[in-house]
């Protein structure tokens, strides 16, 4: 029994991690209605540039701030640069976009910084968490700036006017535009939002995988695992899909026989497509009615 | 919208050549498999072997497209079934002795029944959904294909060595251009067979859930039976491909079945065109040769490279190199009414 | 006096299909014009290329202004409301977030505030749903909503397509006469693109008839609900 709650807190540790990811994740989905492939690659980059600037001697909230700026910025540059001139090109020219972003930022972190592993500090230090030796203060403060992140999101997107056009961008973009809406730099400050989202998720993530230009692989698919789980429409069902897989996928590793780490992946994966069969929208995804 | 319903509406009709365009279509075919044919003549041996591959991958894109381009369902689990083909011709040529062309069906059978078991949960997926199942699927395949229960026949991690096959009858060529001709005789069939599936009754009925699944159930199509049937019609080919590159590079080990091969295959549907059958070749060829011209360029940027010349082909042509062949088909078109 | 906005020589394309062949039209300040006319005669077409919905070429000038050239957002900022067909309600939103969104171009919180309540008068059903998502209203509720919205910008000009489509006669009823009061109180010039052309006409004190993509027809909406031809066609009698 000790073993089973100790996995599971175990689980909502490494879920921290997802459920950062998979808010970045659902924040695109929302502004641009695709799954941004290149969004751990974002995320990478601007880990780097934190890591680059504290190198230079920026303190660490320093670096914090000005990488959530640079993130925002790049953010926008690329919806700019790359997929608002793609325009109305077909979904899968789209997805195709993603991969090549993926494949640039990937190459430029690795020239730039080389692929040797780079240790990344953590604001929260890395004691144990209130003397448990499986959450250390590090995991509880991801968590924290997780849940903190989530509380701020749903505040921008219920309460302000500029949360408000983007929904109503994202939703229904032809009726946003005749209420004044301009739809087109909506989408630009959701590219904005999630990258600055990422690189969020990204220096939280370092301190635990360490700082690579591949560190983001394993994370991004998780991250989009939990995001479907949860519903894609929904960034607290976000949250909670990136719990639920990381414990899903410790209790798996430790409960089913012959499945060692290379297994646990398949073995989350199998489970999330399991609960899409019975659920299709995810757990907290809203059912849309569509009219013939 | 759904995802699913956006990649259905984007797809574009599959073979609505108009008549008048024909015989430019057939004089098109006719010169590009002359010069498949004549191609190895003057080649050394490793770019046989490239071109090979290249066709090889052409089956593998074909069968996305088919699935894609002719029932609007998207899979990012296409090495998964590469993998079950290759490993299917490896098991029976080393194992069993058996004879590499007769491997060649059976890995289709046996890919075939896979994609269709696997295309009954994923009826009820589609869209973002459905490439998430694919991508586990993609993911879950060389972390099977290493476990231990299996390791007799698989050979584990190590994977397995095939030997290559020798021309027949004595005849006066190298193994490579043998299997260049043995793989292009039936990459020509699986395409003829696939234009044809799309023309008869069963494509008509993928094409019309492609366009509007609520529609077509409404004029009496059986969608589950057409969906799960595209999944393993697209799953054989992709296994008989499979089965052809394992022959080819004459090893198979899981490592060589990772997503990034979906990724290829994905990438080589987009590029080609998707949805357009002929357009699988010029994907082949980007999968092949567009690394390699990367690592030329730059070692260290190489996956810039690539990237930055996969953004410039989405950009000039987001529509693959369909977009190529309809404007030289108004061009030829506009020349003819003139002349 | 000059009309306030002025359409001369419209035509528009979806793709390689001319729509509208050379329109031409004026809407005067504070009138309430019908425009008439079968399905597939361009009726939504227009509307569609004064908000600069549909590629179009020829010339739209609103007070004095050409807008052709502008995006859509920002001809809506100069006070031009259209409630599109099927009403483009916010259906996963709220009520009151709907009407909140109409307000989206002003900057005047308060009187925003002021304004969704006195939408709630003109539309106490709307009052009674404020927290409730505006997808599962129903179709005459949504049509309330999607007027209101478009008040909430405080229009100069309002563009109505097809209002009383899918709507129960006497909830049609109920639209109109609710139209007639914006136009004569809040001095909302109207533009109604309509099917239903008895009713139109009895609004209207301007009407224009479109026939493939040009106006065969124009003139008060008497004259025009008396002639023959547009009895015989649009009237049935």
């Amino acid at each position: 029994m000790d073993l089973f709650l100790n996995q599971i807190l175990a689980g909502i540790a490494t879920g921290a991690i997802y459920a950062c990811m998979a808010l970045a994740v659902v924040m695109i989905y929302q502004a641009i209605d695709h799954l941004n492939f290149a969004q751990g690659e974002m995320a990478m980059f601007s880990t780097f540039v934190a890591w680059q600037l504290m190198q230079w001697g920026v303190p660490y909230w320093g670096a914090f701030v000005l990488t959530l700026a640079f993130s925002f910025a790049g953010g926008v540059i690329i919806e700019r640069v790359l997929f608002k001139p793609l325009g109305n090109a077909p979904v899968l020219t789209h997805v195709a976009g993603f991969i090549a972003l993926f494949a640039i930022i990937n190459s430029v972190a690795g020239l730039t910084w080389d692929f040797t592993i780079k240790q990344f500090p953590s604001p929260f230090g890395s004691s144990p968490f209130l003397g448990s030796q499986l959450i250390s203060t590090h995991q509880a403060g991801m968590i924290g700036v997780t849940i903190v992140l989530l509380i701020l999101l749903f505040l921008f997107f219920q309460y302000t006017r500029i949360g408000l056009a983007m929904r109503a961008a994202a939703s229904q973009p032809e009726s946003a535009r005749l209420v004044g809406i301009n739809t087109s730099w909506m989408i630009a400050l959701g590219w904005g939002m999630a990258a600055a989202i990422g690189s969020i998720a990204g220096m939280l993530i370092a301190p635990v995988v360490f700082l690579e230009p591949n560190m983001m692989g394993g994370v991004l698919i998780y991250g989009f695992a939990a995001a479907v789980l949860g519903g894609l429409s929904s960034p607290f069902g976000a949250v909670v899909g990136g719990f639920l897989v990381g414990v899903f996928e410790n209790l798996a590793g430790t409960y089913i026989p012959g499945v060692g780490n290379e297994l646990k992946l398949p073995i989350a994966l199998a489970l999330i497509v399991t609960v899409l069969v019975v659920k299709p929208t995810g757990l907290f995804g809203r059912t849309i009615v569509k009219r013939v | 919208m759904s995802a699913l319903q956006e990649v259905v509406n984007d797809t574009q009709p599959v073979e609505t050549t108009p008549k008048k365009y024909m015989a430019l279509g057939t004089t098109a075919s006719v010169v590009v498999v002359l010069l498949l044919c004549l191609a190895p003549l003057i080649a050394k041996n490793f770019v046989i072997f490239q071109m090979t591959m290249v066709l090889i991958y052409a089956i593998a894109v074909l069968a996305l497209n088919i699935l894609t381009g002719g029932s609007g369902q998207f899979s990012l689990g296409q090495s998964a079934f590469y993998a079950v083909g290759a490993y299917s011709s490896a098991i029976l040529m080393e194992n069993f002795g058996v004879n590499y062309a007769l491997t060649l069906p059976i890995s289709g059978a046996i890919c075939f029944l896979c994609g269709y078991l696997f295309g009954l949960p994923a009826l009820r997926l589609s869209g973002i959904y459905l490439a998430l199942a694919t991508f586990a699927l993609a993911t879950a395949m060389p972390q099977l294909l290493k476990l231990h229960y299996f390791e007799h026949w698989t050979g584990g991690v190590q994977g397995l060595v095939i030997t290559k096959p020798d021309a027949p009858f004595g005849l006066p060529m190298s193994q490579d251009m043998w299997l260049y001709y043995f793989v292009l005789v039936v990459s020509m069939v699986i395409y003829v067979a696939s234009v044809n599936l799309l023309k008869s009754r069963s494509g008509r009925a993928m094409m019309a859930i492609r366009d509007n699944e609520i529609a077509a159930s409404a004029m009496g199509v059986d969608v589950a039976r057409y969906k799960t049937l595209a999944f393993g019609v697209s799953a054989g080919i992709t296994g008989v491909a499979g089965g052809l590159g394992a022959i080819a590079v004459q090893f198979v080990a899981p490592d060589s079945y990772t997503i990034q091969l979906a990724i290829a295959l994905f990438l080589g549907m987009v590029v080609g065109g998707v949805g357009w059958l002929p357009g699988s070749i010029v994907g082949a060829a980007f999968i092949v040769f567009v690394p390699n011209i990367a690592e030329e360029f730059s070692k260290g940027l190489s996956g810039a490279v690539f990237g930055v010349i996969l953004v410039l082909i989405i950009f000039l042509l987001p529509h693959g190199s369909r977009q190529i062949a309809y404007t030289v088909q108004n061009w030829v078109h506009k020349l003819g009414r003139r002349g | 006096m000059t009309a306030m906005l002025n359409v001369r020589d419209l035509r528009a394309y979806y793709g390689q299909v001319q729509a509208l062949h050379g329109l031409e039209f004026e809407l005067h300040e504070g009138s309430l014009t019908t425009l008439l006319g079968a399905n597939g005669a361009g009726k939504t077409t227009t509307l569609r290329a004064i908000c600069n919905m549909v590629r179009s070429t020829g010339s739209i000038q609103f007070e004095g202004k050409t807008i052709n050239k502008s995006s859509t957002e920002s001809i809506v900022k100069l006070g031009i409301a259209h409630v599109p067909q099927g009403r483009g309600t916010f259906t996963t939103m709220t009520v009151e977030e709907n009407l909140q969104l109409g307000a989206m171009t002003r900057k005047d919180t308060k009187a925003i505030a002021s304004d969704i309540e006195r939408m709630y008068a003109h539309f106490p059903v709307l009052k009674q749903r404020h927290t409730q998502q505006a997808g599962t209203l129903s179709g005459g509720e949504q049509q309330m909503l999607a007027v209101a919205r478009a008040l909430m910008l405080r229009p100069r000009l309002m563009l109505l397509d097809e209002p009383s489509f899918g709507l129960a006669p006497l909830i049609v009823r109920d639209l109109f006469k609710i139209l007639g009061k914006i136009n004569r109180e809040d001095k909302v010039t109207i533009l109604v693109v309509e099917q239903n052309a008895q009713l139109a006409l009895e609004l209207a004190d301007k009407a224009y008839v479109i026939e493939t993509g040009r106006i065969v027809m124009s003139g008060n909406a008497t004259e025009i609900a008396n002639n023959e031809d547009v009895r015989k066609s649009y009237l049935g009698y």
